[in-house]
């Protein structure tokens, strides 16, 4: 029998039969979509951004990030919010709650001003959803009244939650952007509005690539392009970066987070909830593979869960954070230097040229017999190496050397590398 | 019903790479820090430069890195051993298997020509005149490194078209003429004047062409002679050798009938060419039948598999006996290497592919032969007996690979340059 674990959560008072939501975005605009997403297993959606504005949408729209063959390692996209009418939504709502009642419906909404904000929190609640979130960050809107400018300024992020909560008896959750140097300054701004969650991140403004045909960016539309918003695997570790900032905040810490950035696997989804999250949102990847990676995100944690004795999913939420700390609180008293199997080696060099090139000279090539020798006096325990080793376990951590004058005492290490 | 490769003859074996399909190739690259590929290679084609070019976007930087160092790039990736030249040394090897450095180096060279690149230029002053005869490998390699350092190069060609063996000796699928073509267009471009339909020693003399004021002379003329064995039937209707048969199939592009039941004699890669040649044109059953093992066969296995994969059996330890027919063909009978098996089979065509030789040089030159009748000639320099005269490629090392009379005809030039700055005073 497959393992199959309770991966249920409680979210800002909701039952969810997993922590696995669509986020925002195309993956989640219609009737017929989010009924197949909920069928493939997904725990609930945060329903494509509703407005009163209708988008007039440009084509093409998306751009890709590739190194070498790897394609999608980021994606961008130049779509604004729905471009159906507010009754359409409206209804797909209702439908979807009354159809599939177990499964948990967010509205996300975005206004310009406190009335249509009030007026679109008040739609959405009449429809059914479960619960509200506020779209404060999509950097391609047409008017800048909306999207991500609005999520850069404090007053307005609190104006409009406020405006929100006011309007609805539903918990409010804001969406922030990631284009701040310090994103507690919206949250808390968005926590003093009323609101309950915070979502991080939105996406990241970007240029992907440059067109030589046309001498502008990607996509092209009629020979121009736009910045607009960056996601995928290439912005997880920024949206992880912002998680933990809101997570270890005492008072946003409060409230509850929902990790979204780049999720592919139950592994990513993962390290959002052990720097805090509870809930997890997905959308890039679900446009590159489809509904069903939910399926591995579902066995994977189970699997996960299952190894480490976890019953549920509450046990470990946060468990990494106390362990990421200021970098001046880091052990700075030894380096574990570099050890090269020997038997492992299959003499490419690559060890040798990055440590010369880009370290510290402190590999040694034996041209003849093609193998690389560590100089423990002059390895600084950097580490590239193991990095750049091609073969599996041929490079590991290897003798700690305490600096001079120094006091030795225990240490953690990482012993497993995949 | 295993599914077996039903080709035309004029179709390729094996498609190639694509800009996708090349980079996640060149993906698998370890970038070595000494590209032991590199120095697999006979003739210098340096891989390990120009793997990463693909891999960092400059797939003109790579064509460029091949064509300088081997001006037959194009052929050489469809035609390698690479299994046992740059491939063999690579490292990726310990890992899984080794980076398909043939697929990259064509997908390079596609680009090239999709790209009309112009690589190689000649000086604009031009040095004294070069004569080569025969226009395989090595003579085109030998012409085009003297061509860029501004000797002015003819080539004197026997028969309608240039390329030697590459254009008259291997089958289409596996090279095709296009890939030939672009690689002479290559050498053209350099200066090099190609004079057809001469065959030197008969047509005209090497007396002659140093009368036309030729200071050096490289032949590189390969290994033309048919083999048969001695055996009973060998005069018969149908019997042929290899070369006349690769020839004719190749003249005729397809439009050749190669008989109903073929048999194939012999264990190298030209077995494996004729084989495949007979099946691809459209013969009905197709043997292969080797004195020896296949694991002591001399063909690559990569061959050897494909024709297998054709659906063409390869019959081990047995000899041939003798051709059976009255004037034409019926069959052949077969010795078996362990004294006790026999072996009868039918055919309307029998091939022998059991290795060429050279043609009767002396007719052409007057230096030093083998006991082969090949010339004599140091491997590393191409020189022969005779001054002024120089040889590489199969004529002188008895029926070796394309790439290995790409690298003796590179160093051929060399010799002849060195030869016409000291003897001729040739600046």
């Amino acid at each position: 029998m497959a393992v199959k674990k309770d991966l249920s959560i409680n979210y800002l008072g909701v039952k969810c039969e997993n922590p696995f939501f669509l986020s925002s975005s195309p993956v989640g605009s219609n009737y017929e979509m989010v009924k197949k997403a909920y069928e493939a297993g997904w725990g609930g959606v945060f329903y494509k951004t509703i407005g009163i504005f209708i988008a007039d949408e440009c084509s093409p729209r998306f751009d890709i990030v590739k190194k070498e063959g790897t394609p999608w390692l980021g994606f961008k996209n130049m779509e604004q919010i729905s471009d159906k009418a507010l009754d359409v939504n409206l209804e797909n709502i209702f439908k979807l709650k009354r159809d599939y009642p177990d499964k948990v419906m967010v509205a996300t909404i975005m206004g310009s001003s406190d009335e249509e904000w009030e007026t679109l929190a008040k739609l959405v609640t009449d429809a059914g959803a479960d619960l509200i979130e506020c779209n404060f960050s999509c950097p391609q809107m047409t008017c800048s009244t909306m999207g991500s400018d609005v999520g850069t300024n404090a007053e307005l992020v609190t104006q409009y939650s406020r405006a929100v909560s006011k309007a609805t008896h539903l918990p409010v959750i804001a969406k922030m952007t990631p284009n701040v140097t310090n994103m507690e300054v919206p949250a808390l701004a968005a926590i003093l509005g009323g609101a309950k969650g915070i979502s991080a991140i939105n996406t990241v403004k970007s240029i992907t690539n440059i067109d030589f045909e046309n001498m502008t960016a990607m996509p092209v539309v009629n020979g121009k392009s736009s910045i607009s918003g960056y996601s995928g695997a290439a912005i997880k570790p920024i949206a992880l970066r912002f998680i933990t900032n809101l997570a270890q905040h005492p008072e946003i810490s409060k409230v509850e987070l929902s990790g979204v950035g780049g999720i592919e696997t139950w592994r990513d989804a993962l390290e959002f909830i052990l720097l805090g999250a509870r809930n997890i949102q997905v959308t890039t990847a679900v446009m590159q593979y489809g509904y069903r990676i939910v399926e591995d995100m579902i066995s994977g944690m189970s699997h996960f869960m299952d190894e480490r004795g976890f019953k549920t999913i509450d046990e470990f939420v946060g468990l990494a954070l106390p362990n990421v700390i200021p970098a001046d609180d880091v052990d700075r008293d030894y380096k574990v230097v570099a050890a090269i199997n020997d038997k492992k080696c299959i003499g490419c060099g690559r060890c040798y040229v990055s440590c010369f090139d880009g370290a510290h000279q402190a590999i040694d090539w034996n041209e003849k017999k093609r193998r690389p020798k560590v100089d423990n006096d002059k390895c600084v325990g950097c580490h590239l190496c193991l990095n750049v080793c091609p073969v599996v376990d041929c490079i590991l951590p290897g003798e700690v050397i305490w600096k001079k004058d120094r006091k030795p005492h225990d240490v953690k290490l990482k012993k497993f590398y995949e | 019903m295993s599914k077996v490769i039903q080709k035309k003859y004029t179709e390729e074996a094996y498609a190639g790479y694509d800009a996708r399909t090349a980079m996640e190739e060149a993906a698998r690259c370890l970038l070595c820090e000494d590209a032991p590929c590199s120095k697999g290679c006979p003739a210098g084609t340096d891989p390990g430069k120009f793997i990463r070019s693909i891999r960092f976007r400059n797939v003109k930087g790579a064509a460029e890195t091949i064509r300088e160092n081997n001006i037959l790039g194009g052929c050489c990736a469809r035609v390698c051993p690479y299994d046992h030249l740059c491939e063999e040394a690579c490292s990726r090897t310990s890992i899984d298997k080794p980076i398909h450095i043939g697929k990259l180096q064509r997908f390079a060279i596609e680009q090239e020509k999709a790209f009309d690149m112009k690589t190689l230029k000649a000086p604009a002053k031009a040095k004294a005149k070069v004569a080569c005869i025969g226009s395989g490998p090595a003579s085109l390699a030998c012409a085009a490194k003297l061509a860029r350092e501004g000797f002015k190069v003819t080539i004197f060609e026997e028969l309608d078209k240039a390329g030697g063996v590459l254009t008259y000796g291997i089958p289409q699928s596996r090279l095709p003429q296009s890939v030939v073509d672009h690689d002479i267009k290559m050498v053209k471009n350099l200066g090099v004047k190609f004079v057809f339909g001469t065959k030197v020693g008969k047509d005209i003399s090497i007396d002659d062409i140093k009368k036309l004021g030729f200071k050096a002379i490289f032949i590189g003329t390969g290994l033309w002679g048919s083999k048969k064995l001695d055996i009973k039937g060998k005069d018969l209707e149908g019997v042929t050798t290899a070369v006349e048969f690769l020839k004719n199939a190749r003249i005729a592009n397809g439009k050749f009938d190669p008989g109903k039941e073929v048999l194939v004699i012999g264990g190298g890669d030209v077995a494996m060419d004729c084989a495949a040649t007979a099946k691809l044109l459209g013969a009905e059953k197709v043997t292969i039948v080797y004195r020896r093992t296949i694991e002591e066969a001399p063909a690559n296995i990569n061959e050897i598999s494909y024709v297998q994969s054709m659906g063409i059996s390869i019959v081990q330890n047995f000899a041939p006996a003798e051709i059976l027919g009255d004037k034409k063909v019926t069959g052949m009978a077969f010795d078996g290497r362990d004294k006790f098996a026999g072996l009868k089979l039918k055919a309307d065509t029998v091939v022998f592919a059991i290795g060429q030789s050279a043609e009767d040089m002396s007719a052409v030159t007057s230096a030093k032969l083998s006991e082969k009748g090949t010339i004599v000639a140091n491997l590393e320099k191409g020189k022969t007996s005779a001054s002024g005269l120089f040889a590489a490629g199969d004529i002188v090392n008895g029926g070796k690979t394309v790439v290995e009379a790409v690298a003796q005809g590179k160093a051929a030039a060399d010799s002849i340059m060195t030869y016409l700055t000291k003897k001729e005073g040739v600046k």
